[in-house]
């Protein structure tokens, strides 16, 4: 198990090193200097102060010289200094909001799973059923629906109209003078509708495969062993065969990590929520160009994590993938 | 793909109805002038914010536009970007994926590992770093979705030129001296677009999806140019006094990739019902 571990960490190094390249190239090759906003938009900067902020950024040396000494900070997590005002750490700013982010992906994530797999599970157990063509209509509008939208509607629904939820933050004005046991609720309060709709964009996804992986067990030879021995019909479904149908599906939490990272952009400006999505795009609308290449890189980084974290799961569930 | 492929398509309900919701797409947004009611820029100060009525069948915005003119003209730029950034994706990826997948070796061995390295990025973070350099305007927006959405289709392309270069056809080309590029493009890439046909449909549908949500955030197509995506931010800016704004764009955007998924579903029921 421990060598299968460190091969995939080896195998990990390369794509790193390609993740920095392409946050780098995409950085560069872009038309414009990053010190564009700050100078041609400042009619006092003076072209020795262009000259200075170029030298303060590297600006002014080779792009190879400028990549290594790049690579060679963030090495050491060191990812610069914002642009904006403030002219703070990058690696600070995002890691006051990365747990945010990450709490509402992990709610989520659990929250596909909890109701993706039983769907996925019973339309395969009953196919062709009404539950099972229901389901069907179900995943082909989850798919097309865009998500943002639905946010919409729902904030008008629960925000507006019936006043349940609130619709911005995560908690209230008053927070500060709620009792204990109340903070709590307002929190949950302001999570379940961003939690709920950054799952939405799962669920179609993943109560499919879940289905096509239940059907593809059902027709294996050891279901067909486990009935002929006499197994009552719960027995085979729910031991025998969810067991293996849900193995692949922890290949599934790894690719999903982009996504739902991805999404935390629209759902953290939508409901104003203070995590990394905001941060990301507030510093891309600023051209906060430190900031933006530090997120995009930890977004790959976390997506990487993702990737090894769900092969590890795989072959501790799964011996046959550690031999080969 | 031939008579067969046809005969099944015409049985097959999804295939219709996606065609359908496709083929009425592309007639309002060609017909958009004569369509939309109203023009979709002219302002109305005495009518701000109007519910739907019999006049304005999706009520106007906050500067008294009619909302369903606008949406009739934004069909177009859902239209053009849907198909441009496809495009893009799809000669990137049959591209790289021919070539990554008749040579093998180590020219597969890069041009996969690329692919890997640019599956790691949050496709929407990727979209959002680039646009941040780039002034928003519809072009750049069509460029950047088919620039980070091309390595799906290199992956099945490249999948079907590992088993059809074996193929006794090819083998049988090369015999003669055909060169490499045209064993490449002649032979074996026909071939392999019936996969490919299918990810360009499913495709322009996630174009459509990404557009909106970029115009949405203020990032895409920029006012006063009409998109599904920002009347929906108009919507949002006046979510608790005008839900008509934030309701019909999305309806539109909605039907719209339902109608392409369909379409895409169906054509490969009807290539291969095997694959069902």
């Amino acid at each position: 198990m421990l060598r299968y571990v460190v091969k995939r960490l080896i195998s990990m190094v390369p794509l790193l090193l390609g993740i920095t390249i392409v946050c780098f190239v995409v950085m560069h090759l872009a038309p414009g200097s990053p010190t564009d906003m700050e100078t041609q938009m400042n009619p006092r900067a003076s072209a020795d102060y262009r000259e200075r902020l170029n030298a303060m950024y590297d600006l002014d040396k080779p792009l190879y010289q400028q990549y290594l000494s790049w690579v060679g900070k963030i090495a050491v997590l060191d990812l610069g200094k914002s642009f904006s005002p403030d002219r703070r750490p990058v690696a600070r700013k995002i890691i006051e909001r990365l747990p945010i982010t990450i709490l509402i992906n992990a709610l989520s994530m659990l929250m596909i799973f909890a109701i993706a797999i039983p769907i996925g599970v019973l339309s395969a157990v009953h196919k062709d059923s009404l539950f099972d063509k229901i389901t069907g209509v179900f995943v082909f509008v989850g798919f097309a629906i865009p998500t943002f939208w639905l946010a919409l509607l729902l904030m008008i629904l629960f925000g507006i109209d019936l006043g349940w939820l609130p619709i911005s933050g995560i908690r209230s004005l008053n927070y500060d003078y709620l009792p204990p046991g109340m903070v709590f609720l307002d929190v949950v309060k302001h999570l379940i509708l961003p939690v709920t709709l950054s799952a939405f964009g799962g669920l179609a996804g993943l109560s499919r495969y879940m289905r096509s992986n239940m059907l593809e067990v059902i027709r294996q030879d050891y279901i067909m062993t486990a009935r002929a021995k006499g197994l009552s019909e719960r027995k085979v479904i729910y031991k025998h065969a969810l067991r293996n149908a849900l193995l692949p599906v922890i290949t599934i939490l790894g690719l999903s990590v982009p996504g739902l990272i991805g999404g935390s952009v629209i759902f953290e400006s939508i409901f104003a929520i203070p995590g990394m999505g905001q941060l990301f795009y507030m510093s891309v609308m600023a051209r906060d160009y430190p900031v933006v290449m530090g997120i995009l890189l930890i977004g790959a980084v976390l997506t990487l994590l993702g990737n090894l974290i769900a092969d590890v799961s795989y072959a501790l569930a799964d011996p046959r993938i550690r031999v080969s | 793909m031939g008579t067969d492929f046809w005969k099944r398509f015409k049985k097959n309900k999804i295939a219709l109805a996606g065609s359908c919701v496709v083929i009425l797409l592309f007639v309002v947004s060609i017909f958009a002038p004569v369509i939309a009611p109203y023009d979709p820029d002219e302002i109305n100060l005495k009518l701000v914010l109007a519910p739907p009525s019999a006049s304005h069948l999706c009520g106007t915005d906050q500067l008294g536009r009619d909302v369903f003119s606008r949406m009739v003209w934004g069909s177009r730029i859902s239209l053009k970007v849907g198909f441009v950034a496809t495009g893009i994706a799809i000669l990137i990826g049959a591209i790289l994926g021919a070539v990554a997948g008749y040579y093998g070796r180590w020219t597969d061995a890069v041009i996969m590992r690329f692919v890997d390295i640019m599956l790691c990025f949050p496709t929407f973070f990727l979209i959002l770093a680039v646009i941040a350099l780039l002034e928003p305007s519809i072009w750049n927006i069509m460029i950047i979705i088919g620039l980070t959405g091309w390595m799906g289709i290199t992956r099945l392309v490249r999948a079907d030129f590992t088993s059809l270069k074996e193929r006794d056809f090819v083998l049988a080309a090369k015999a003669i001296g055909a060169s490499d590029l045209r064993i490449i493009f002649i032979h074996i890439l026909p071939n392999a677009m019936a996969s490919v046909l299918v990810a360009a449909t499913l495709g322009v549908a996630g174009a459509i999806l990404t557009e909106s949500a970029l115009s949405f955030l203020g990032i895409g197509v920029q006012p006063p140019t009409p998109s599904w995506g920002n009347i929906l931010t108009a919507g949002k800016d006046n979510i608790d006094i005008a839900w008509w704004l934030s309701l019909y764009p999305g309806l539109a955007i909605l039907v719209t990739v339902l109608g392409y998924n369909l379409l895409g579903e169906g054509i490969r029921d009807s290539l291969d019902p095997r694959l069902k």
